[in-house]
C-alpha cells in the first residue's frame, strides 16, 4: 500500500498534509427540507453582479430566472423554492458584507414546467457545443469548487487558443468537506454524462479525472463507470494539499506548467469541477438550472454531521440545525474547507453557489495561536507550492513596501493558507499576503487607468 | 636608504596634484547648478517629512517652492503660517493664507451605541479587517477600532480610547499632515477647518445606509432624515448617499442643527454651555 501510494502522481513542489477529518465520507446525501423563507444573493459568482428583474409582492417558481446576468463573465440567479418576494434587500452573505439580495417566502415548491422531475438517467446527448456553452450561461453554472468562476466562459476556447485535454477536478484536498466525494458515489453516471457534454462544448476528445487516494471507493466506483463513457479515464493522486489547485492539478495529470499569471488555457487545457460536471448534466439533460447544491456541514463535535442538497438561500442556521444544533463548545463557523474557508459573522448568512461546506470548529480548535518572530526555518517556503516565499511577502506588505512585494510575484499566491498552516512560529503568514496582494492588484489598476 | 622618505613625499605630492586636478576638472565640467535658496527655504521648514504637503519630503517641498511663480496651493500644513511667511520672506514673495486644518473622526460608534455581534481574533490591522469582512458591529462604515491611523500618525497627536474604542485627535498636536486620513480603509477621518477656540461641529457619521438599518447597526447613526438640512439657514449641510454632510467652511456654528437631529449624531466640541432653556437637550445629546 505504501509503495503504491508513493507511486502515486501528484505536484512536485511544496503541499502539506493536514488531518484529513473526512467526518461524513459514508453519509449518504439528503434532501434538506424547504426553509421558510431564503435570501438569494444576486452576486453568487465572480464578475458582474445579476441585476434583480423580479418585483415585491411577484410570485416566483423554482428554477425562474429572478436575476440576470450583466456582462460575459456574470450569470444568472434562479429562484430555489417557490412563493412570494418578500422583498428586495441587503443581506451579509459569505464576503463579509452586505449584498443585495432577493428574498422570497416559501408557499408550497412548484417547479417551471420545463424542468424534467424524473428519475431516470438521460445519456443520450444531443446538443452542439454552442448550445451546451448557451445552456450554461441561462442555467447559471459556475465553478462548483467554491471559486464560482462563470462555467460558460471556461468553456469558450477563444479565438487563437485552442485546448486538447479537460481535467475534472474531484480531488477534494480540503480536510473535512465530502460534498464531491458523496457526489461522485452517488451520481457518478450523471457526472460522467456531465463530463462528456463539457468535452463537446470544449471540442476535446480526451477527458482526465483526478481524484485522491483517501477516495479508494470513489476511485474504483468512476473508474468501473468510465468504461462505458469513450476517452475519459480516471485517476488515482497521492494525498496532497493543495492538490485541487487547478495549476497543481495540472501540473500532477499531465505534467504541463501553467506559467506565472497565466491560465490553464495556455497549455492547452481547462479544468472543472466534479461538482460543476454534474450541474451541467442537470442543466443540459434535464433543463434543471443551478439552484441547488451539495453541502457538508461537519465538526468534531457536531450530533448528526452529514451531506446534503440545499436550495441556495437557504440560511446556514436551518443547515445547522439539520446537523442536531450548534454544540456548546463551538468557536467558530467557517464556510468552505477549513483551510480556503471563511468563518462566518452570522448563522443567517445564506447558502450560494460556492458554498462546499459549513464546518463548526469547537473552540479549542479555532483559536489564533500568539504570534511568534520569524526563526528562519523556510518551512513556508518548503510548504509554497507556488514556489514562493511567504516570509518575504509577509514582511513586504506588513512594512508597505507594495512595489517590491509585486516583483517577487505576490499576485501569483492562491491563498491555500498552506504557509500559515505549517509555520512553526505561527505567523499570520497569509493575513498579510493576502492584503499584499489585493494592494498590490488595486496598484495595478490605477496604473492602467493613468 | 636615504632617498626612500624624500622619494615618498615627492610620488605622493606628485599623485595628489593630478588627483586634484582630475577632481578640480570633474568638479568643474560637471558641476549642477543648485539654487541656494533651496538649502536656506528646507532649513526653514520643519524637517518632518510627513508629506502632509503632497510631497515626498521637506527637501522635494523646498525645491517646489523656489520653482513656483506663486505660493497658491503650497502649504507646509505643520509650519502654518509662521513657517510659509519665512519662506515667503527668503523667496522674496508674498505668502497664501491657508486656512489651518484638524483631522476629526466621521464615526462615534462606541460599544454603548454600537453593539459587537461578533468577535474578530485575526490580526488587529484595520486594513486586514477592513478587506474580510464588515466587522465587530453590524456597521459596515464605521471604525473598526484597531488604531491603523494612530500607528500612522508620526505627531504624536492620536490615541486610542481604551473605553470607546474609538481613536481621540488631540487638537493642539494634529498638523493635519492627512496621515490618518490615507491610512484608514473606510476613510472616516477629514481634515476639516480649524475654527477659534478649536471648536468643531460635524456628523460623526459615514453610515451610508438608508435609516432603518443604518439605526438597527448603531443608535447614533446619520439616517438622513433632512431635519438638520432644512433648518440650517447658510446651506452648509447637504445630504448625499443617506448622509448628511456640514461644510465646514459654510458653517457658522449656529448650532440649530445639534439639538434638531433625532440621533445626536451631530456632535459640538469646546462651545460654551447653552442657555438654560435648551440645557436639558445638550445634557442628553452630549457624548
Amino acid at each position: 500500500m505504501l509503495l503504491k501510494n508513493l507511486a502515486l502522481k501528484t505536484f512536485p513542489i511544496g503541499g502539506v498534509h493536514p488531518p484529513e477529518n473526512k467526518l461524513t465520507s459514508e453519509s449518504e446525501i439528503q434532501y434538506l427540507p424547504i426553509p421558510v423563507s431564503v435570501a438569494i444573493p444576486v452576486s453568487q459568482h465572480i464578475g458582474a453582479p445579476a441585476s434583480v428583474i423580479v418585483n415585491k409582492d411577484e410570485k416566483v417558481k423554482t428554477g425562474q430566472v429572478i436575476a440576470q446576468s450583466k456582462g460575459f463573465v456574470s450569470a444568472n440567479i434562479h429562484s430555489s423554492v417557490s412563493g412570494k418576494v418578500s422583498k428586495i434587500d441587503t443581506v451579509i452573505d459569505t464576503s463579509g458584507y452586505k449584498q443585495t439580495a432577493v428574498f422570497i417566502t416559501v408557499e408550497g415548491d412548484e417547479w417551471i414546467e420545463t424542468i424534467d422531475r424524473g428519475n431516470e438517467i438521460l445519456t443520450d446527448i444531443n446538443s452542439s457545443s454552442e448550445e451546451i456553452i448557451k445552456k450554461c450561461l441561462e442555467s447559471g453554472i459556475v465553478g462548483m469548487g467554491g471559486a464560482t468562476f462563470p462555467s460558460h466562459v471556461k468553456l469558450t476556447v477563444p479565438a487563437g487558443k485552442k485546448c486538447d485535454i479537460l481535467i475534472i477536478n474531484g480531488v477534494e484536498c480540503e480536510p473535512y468537506l465530502t460534498s464531491d466525494h458523496r457526489l461522485m458515489l452517488e451520481r457518478g453516471e450523471e457526472v460522467l454524462i456531465g463530463i462528456s457534454i463539457m468535452m463537446i462544448a470544449l471540442k476535446v476528445s480526451r477527458a482526465m479525472i483526478g481524484i485522491e487516494n483517501n477516495k479508494p471507493d470513489a476511485v474504483a466506483h468512476m473508474t468501473k463507470l468510465a468504461t462505458a463513457f469513450q476517452g475519459i479515464t480516471v485517476h488515482a493522486l497521492k494525498v496532497k494539499y493543495p492538490q485541487g489547485a487547478e495549476k497543481q492539478l495540472i501540473k500532477a495529470l499531465i505534467n504541463r506548467e501553467v506559467p506565472s499569471g497565466r491560465l490553464p488555457l495556455d497549455v492547452n487545457t481547462v479544468v472543472h469541477n466534479v461538482g460543476t460536471a454534474f450541474a451541467v448534466y442537470e442543466a443540459i439533460q434535464k433543463n434543471k438550472p443551478l439552484f441547488e447544491r451539495v453541502v457538508t456541514i461537519t465538526g468534531k463535535s457536531v450530533s448528526k454531521p452529514g451531506n446534503y442538497f440545499v436550495r441556495l438561500g437557504t440560511p446556514v442556521k436551518d443547515l445547522i440545525a439539520a446537523a442536531g444544533g450548534i454544540p456548546e463548545d463551538t468557536g467558530k463557523i467557517v464556510s468552505g474547507g477549513p483551510m480556503m474557508g471563511k468563518a462566518l459573522s452570522s448563522t443567517d448568512i445564506p447558502v450560494v453557489k460556492g458554498t462546499s461546506g459549513i464546518i463548526l470548529f469547537p473552540s479549542g480548535e479555532s483559536v489564533r495561536m500568539e504570534s511568534m518572530p520569524c526563526i528562519r526555518c523556510t518551512k513556508c517556503t518548503q510548504a509554497c507550492a507556488l514556489n514562493l516565499e511567504p516570509y518575504l511577502l509577509m514582511t513586504l506588505s506588513e512594512k508597505g513596501l507594495f512595489e517590491r512585494a509585486q516583483k517577487e510575484r505576490i499576485t501569483d499566491c492562491m491563498e491555500c493558507g498552506s504557509c500559515s498552516y505549517i509555520c512553526p512560529a505561527r505567523r499570520p503568514l497569509l493575513d498579510y499576503i493576502r492584503l499584499g496582494k489585493s494592494t498590490v492588484i488595486k496598484m495595478a489598476r490605477e496604473w492602467v487607468v493613468k | 636608504m636615504s632617498l626612500t622618505v624624500p622619494v615618498t613625499i615627492l610620488t605622493l605630492s606628485l599623485l595628489a596634484l593630478i588627483f586634484a586636478l582630475i577632481l578640480y576638472f570633474v568638479a568643474q565640467k560637471f558641476r549642477i547648478y543648485e539654487d541656494p535658496r533651496i538649502d536656506e527655504v528646507q532649513a526653514a521648514l520643519p524637517a518632518a517629512n510627513c508629506g502632509g504637503c503632497g510631497f515626498a519630503g521637506c527637501r522635494n517641498f523646498a525645491e517646489a517652492l523656489v520653482k513656483a511663480e506663486t505660493f497658491e496651493g503650497l502649504n507646509c500644513p505643520v509650519g502654518g503660517a509662521t513657517v510659509m511667511g519665512e519662506v515667503a520672506k527668503i523667496l522674496g514673495k508674498e505668502a497664501v493664507a491657508v486656512e489651518p486644518l484638524v483631522a476629526v473622526l466621521m464615526c462615534n460608534g462606541s460599544p454603548e451605541f454600537r453593539p459587537h455581534t461578533s468577535k474578530y481574533d485575526g490580526v488587529p490591522d484595520c486594513r486586514m479587517a477592513h478587506s474580510l469582512y464588515l466587522g465587530e458591529t453590524d456597521c459596515s462604515y464605521g471604525c473598526l477600532d484597531y488604531g491603523d491611523c494612530v500607528r500612522a500618525c508620526a505627531f504624536d497627536a492620536m490615541y486610542m480610547n481604551p473605553a470607546t474604542g474609538l481613536p481621540v485627535i488631540i487638537d493642539d498636536k494634529c498638523v493635519a499632515c492627512g496621515a490618518c486620513v490615507k491610512a484608514c480603509p473606510r476613510h472616516l477621518l477629514e481634515l476639516r477647518k480649524k475654527a477659534k477656540k478649536d471648536r468643531k461641529l460635524y456628523v460623526a457619521c459615514s453610515n451610508c445606509d438608508k435609516g432603518g438599518p443604518a439605526r438597527r447597526a448603531c443608535k447614533v447613526a446619520c439616517i438622513a432624515c433632512s431635519k438638520c438640512f432644512n433648518v440650517c439657514e447658510f446651506g452648509a449641510i447637504t445630504i448625499e448617499n443617506n448622509l448628511a454632510y456640514i461644510d465646514a467652511f459654510k458653517c457658522t456654528f449656529c448650532r440649530k442643527c445639534v439639538t434638531e437631529c433625532p440621533t445626536f449624531s451631530i456632535l459640538e466640541f469646546n462651545f460654551p454651555p447653552r442657555k438654560p432653556k435648551i440645557k436639558e437637550q445638550v445634557e442628553t445629546k452630549t457624548v
